[in-house]
């Protein structure tokens, strides 16, 4: 997606739902070339070691390669029609090297022989030394042992392209009946399904096979009452997963039943649209919040957001560094403050970990893409900041010998840089259950599902909005609320957070389209939560006459 | 080589056609070269430069349309994908909402091409940043920035007879530059067709005197101010932006569906309504010589979904608010043929009527206000009253007695489009930003409704 196109789709009022991107140079294919198995791994590694000889021929200290190809899966519908399905793959293979201290990229596509990829190699040298002639300081890149060949498949129980076309497309549009039975003027829907088969090499000896799969079915419903000229609308309370279909089957275990039913690991769409669309029309007529101090609680669905925004972006060693300057902005999280060791970033009972092994999520992989394998590390420990997320030419600064494992491209035609892991709150170590906390509270507001997000580009200053508000009075839940947002700094609102429910609520909820980067970069993230509550924060009244 | 010639294009595209077994077909053939260099922390981070070229067709049947891509274009390549179009068109879902492609259409002579752009090439890039760097790092300042330089064509063909050819240049420049310690910070960016009207040079020097002058900013309470909004705090091509908000949301179905803030009690819409000040004027032309732009969309089957996205429509000379009143919202083709209306598409870029101040002027004339270099992360918050909020950024000032008196803390801000277009007090003189032309405003009772700390 163009820049133009990505800021035209962010500036979309009413239309809802955030397309995903396809990836760069895709083509359209068929549902059928979707299965097809692409490249044998003995030719994928002829080709990867066309790159690192080369590489190595022509002088270069280090050199990694990957082989991609990418395949996507939308399918569009609104209330009664399908609007389109869109099957694409995109295929090719991305050269890194380090020659005079250098990096130097440069990417081929339909690369399907040994002497294209030792020519972009050789492209990739060429760049490498021409930058070279501005350097400031050479990479230094941490240490990585070899591998060997190795390979990874993500845990799905049912591949998402195997399920035919006129099943998802019946499931669409039966939601989307159901919706506009219940109230519903208008319904978008939309499922999109990605499967990446990674391959990747390096000089340090590792070969890597990985089969990546993710899913992410979302709907906006909107009520209109044109006699007051009206509109209220309600998204799905899904989120994307690194799941396969598996993900759209629906499972008791799996609902948190409440105000309105939540969701774990198995997403039941027809429940959620049937909620929305009377929820939609309730949001209508619901009080407007009154300005003011509230305690609030936060679910999984909702919380998600924040953390990524206040917590994962700002922990990003890249930004902290400068890297992004320009674009994304740099961060308050800097090095004196962590060096300190008594930073307090939240209360004590708030602690942040970094995980690219959490099953189900979103950034799940065996190697990042630049050989390292994933793991899981604390960012925020008791309320103190202890680490941040860095890749391997980064890592020496914070004193550290090793990758932390989250490096990631977008695809095989973008140059790989450090991209947020998935950075989850850890549930409370003390049984809480959501009833229990809402018991305790006096004057609050339950919020449910992500809403408006911005916050500025140090990531002090943030304001948030939501799907559901549900004021709470003296421990009891006391109705709709809407217009409601809240403004808070990140550091005063994460030592407002005076609980965290236990691991049995315990949820993800992810972005499909983290943006970073010049040109834009996309990555999928998830970042798990359990219900949270945080006390006297400033919410504001976002209702305007025109 | 991937940027075809009008005949070059027009041979394949042919070819194609004359393949073609379905009820309706199109082509899209298009393709191009993209470089960039990124630098940050003063040395360059990442550069590239990719080129490419590639055909989709569609084919229909009835309502059923079908898209293949392909990129080599020998007769038997074509061929095969043409059968495949046809193929997925025949098992594709029927659209009810599928309109029949359009026949020959009259195209103005726009001209988004530049010849020196075409040429940019790897030294290029490297002396642009260099020319940007090198003040800097004399100052001890610290900079970071992004060029990005594109050459494309695009050529449409269907079996209808419609056929049209478009060449197209622009580079893209941004610059933010930070004092060593972190405690200012300046922006600048510039976009063009031609490279020949760019100089990073004078765009950096820009970002360092506001990196300078914005060091030890002093709080001041948020509420409402009158504020001066430079070009690139209305617009962005980086981000959302206030005024592409309102530009994007006047499309007409949303409007009538009643989920727009176009849309109105009583469920009619707000067209022909004086919804703005009396000196809001914006028109749209793509032969606009400062801000030219393709003079048709991007045909049959080339949308981004693969379906028809965009459609071979004439970009006209189109008036959308004339001295504050609503004249024109844009229509799908499906819309527009069940409204027994004309089908005007988006804007492919707009025009702002200002005036002659420039910014300084501007300044002169203000007895208290604030100057707003940029706006940063804007997002909606109420799709009904065109609510959005978001912060500045890189170069905040306080303005009193007509001078700049001294650098303020950031604010966010919640606002409205159509609010701040009716509090207008002034317009300067339009300049490019982001392919369109948009004046700096004065604007009174602008809200702040919080401070931030970032710097």
């Amino acid at each position: 997606m163009n820049r133009r196109d990505f800021n035209q789709l962010l500036s979309m009022g009413t239309a809802g739902i955030l397309m995903p991107s396809l990836p760069a140079f895709s083509r359209s294919v068929t549902p059928e070339q979707l299965l097809e198995p692409g490249l044998d791994v003995a030719i994928k590694k002829r080709l990867a070691d066309a790159a690192l000889n080369t590489a190595k021929s022509k002088g270069a200290t280090y050199a990694d390669v990957r082989i991609g190809r990418y395949l996507n899966q939308f399918v569009l519908t609104r209330e009664n029609k399908v609007q389109g399905i869109v099957n694409s793959e995109s295929f090719g293979v991305g050269v890194r090297v380090i020659v005079d201290g250098c990096w130097g990229f440069a990417s081929v596509g339909d690369a399907r022989d040994e002497s294209v990829v030792a020519k972009a190699t050789e492209t990739a040298i060429k760049i490498a030394k021409a930058n070279a002639r501005l350097l400031t300081e050479p990479v230094q890149l941490a240490p990585q042992k070899g591998f060997g060949e190795v390979s990874w498949k993500a845990p799905i129980k049912r591949n998402a392209f195997e399920v035919p076309i006129k099943e998802k497309v019946e499931l669409l549009l039966s939601c989307n009946a159901a919706a506009m039975q219940n109230g519903a003027n208008f319904v978008n829907n939309v499922l999109f399904q990605v499967n990446e088969q990674k391959y990747f090499a390096s000089t340090d000896g590792t070969y890597s096979d990985q089969d990546i799969h993710r899913i992410g079915p979302s709907f906006t419903v909107t009520a209109v009452d044109p006699q007051n000229g009206r509109f209220a609308t309600r998204n799905s309370l899904s989120a994307p997963m690194g799941m396969g279909y598996d993900y759209l089957q629906t499972n008791p275990a799996d609902k948190l039943t409440g105000v309105t039913t939540r969701y774990n690991k198995g997403y039941d769409m027809l429940e959620d649209i049937t909620a929305a669309a009377k929820q939609a029309k309730e949001k209508l007529s619901a009080k407007s919040v009154e300005a003011g101090k509230y305690d609030l609680v936060l679910d999984p669905s909702h919380t998600w957001l924040t953390i990524h925004e206040s917590v994962g972006h700002p922990l990003e060693l890249d930004r902290v560094l400068g890297y992004e300057a320009n674009y994304a902005g740099t961060s308050f999280a800097t090095l004196d403050k962590w060096q300190t060791k008594n930073f307090n970033y939240g209360s004590p009972v708030v602690n942040f970990f970094a995980d690219k092994t959490q099953q189900g999520s979103l950034g799940l992989v065996g190697w990042d893409d630049e050989g390292v394998k994933t793991k899981r590390w604390d960012l925020v420990k008791d309320g103190i900041l202890v680490n941040y997320q860095a890749i391997r030419d980064q890592v020496h600064i914070i004193g550290e010998n090793e990758s932390q494992g989250c490096c990631y491209a977008d695809n095989w035609s973008s140059v790989q840089f450090q991209r947020m892991a998935n950075v989850s709150l850890a549930p409370g170590k003390t049984p809480l259950s959501v009833d229990q906390m809402i018991k305790d509270v006096k004057k609050g507001i339950y919020i449910i599902g992500d809403g408006s997000f911005s916050i500025d580009q140090q990531r002090y200053n943030f304001q948030f909005g939501g799907q559901l508000f549900y004021e709470i009075k003296d421990g009891q839940i006391a109705g709709m609320l809407k217009d409601v947002a809240y403004q808070a700094n990140t550091r005063e609102f994460w030592n407002s957070c005076v609980a965290v429910c236990d691991e049995k609520d315990y949820r993800l909820g992810g972005a499909f389209n983290d943006g970073k980067g010049q040109p834009p970069q996309s990555s999928a993230v998830s970042h798990g939560s359990s219900t949270a509550r945080f006390n006297g924060v400033n919410v504001i009244n976002t209702a305007r006459k025109i | 080589m991937s940027i075809l010639t009008k005949d070059e294009a027009k041979k394949i595209i042919d070819k194609a056609l004359s393949y073609a077994k379905a009820d309706e077909t199109s082509v899209n053939l298009s393709g191009g070269r993209t470089g960039n260099i990124r630098y940050a922390r003063n040395a360059v981070s990442t550069s590239g430069e990719g080129t490419n070229l590639s055909m989709s067709i569609t084919a229909v049947f009835g309502k059923r349309a079908g898209t293949a891509t392909l990129n080599e274009f020998d007769d038997a390549s074509i061929e095969k994908t043409v059968r495949r179009a046809e193929e997925v068109a025949r098992l594709a879902p029927e659209n009810p909402e599928y309109v029949p492609m359009l026949g020959p259409q009259t195209y103005l002579p726009a001209d988004p091409y530049s010849e020196n752009t075409a040429k940019i090439d790897p030294d290029f890039r490297a002396k642009a940043t260099f020319n940007s760097l090198d003040p800097c790092r004399k100052k001890n300042l610290t900079a970071a920035g992004y060029m990005e330089d594109s050459t494309r064509f695009t050529a449409i063909g269907n079996t209808k007879g419609l056929t049209a050819y478009n060449r197209e240049t622009s580079v893209e420049f941004s610059i933010t530059v930070r004092t060593a310690d972190g405690t200012g910070s300046g922006y600048a960016t510039r976009d063009v067709t031609d490279v020949s009207k760019l100089s990073t040079k004078d765009a950096t020097e820009i970002a360092m005197q506001k990196a300078m002058a914005s060091t030890n900013a002093r709080a001041l309470e948020p509420g409402k101010y009158t504020v001066i909004l430079e070009p690139a705090a209305l617009l962005s091509n980086v981000d959302a932006s206030l005024m592409a908000a309102m530009m994007n949301g006047l499309d007409a179905r949303n409007a009538e569906e009643g989920r727009s803030f176009m849309s109105k009690k009583g469920g009619t819409t707000r067209l022909g309504d004086k919804l703005f000040d009396e000196r809001v004027t914006i028109y749209s032309d793509p032969t606009n010589l400062e801000v030219p732009a393709a003079a048709f969309g991007g045909g049959g089957g080339g949308g981004r979904f693969g379906g028809g996205g965009s459609d071979g429509r004439p970009q006209e000379k189109i008036t959308w608010i004339e001295k504050g009143v609503v004249k024109n919202l844009s229509y799908s083709r499906y819309w527009a043929e069940k409204k027994g209306v004309k089908a005007v598409p988006p804007p492919a870029n707009f025009i702002m009527e200002g005036g002659t101040q420039s910014l300084a002027d501007m300044i002169k004339s203000t007895e208290k206000g604030i100057l707003v270099t940029r706006f940063w992360y804007i997002r909606t918050v109420d799709p009904q009253t065109l609510l959005y909020t978001g912060l500045t950024r890189d170069g905040t000032f306080y303005i009193e007695n007509g001078q700049i008196k001294f650098p303020v803390k950031n604010f966010r801000f919640n606002e409205s489009p159509v609010i701040m277009l009716n509090n207008l007090e002034a317009l300067g003189k339009p300049v490019r930003m982001g392919g369109n032309l948009i004046p700096p405003m004065k604007i009174r009772d602008f809200t702040f409704t919080s401070l931030s700390d970032a710097v």
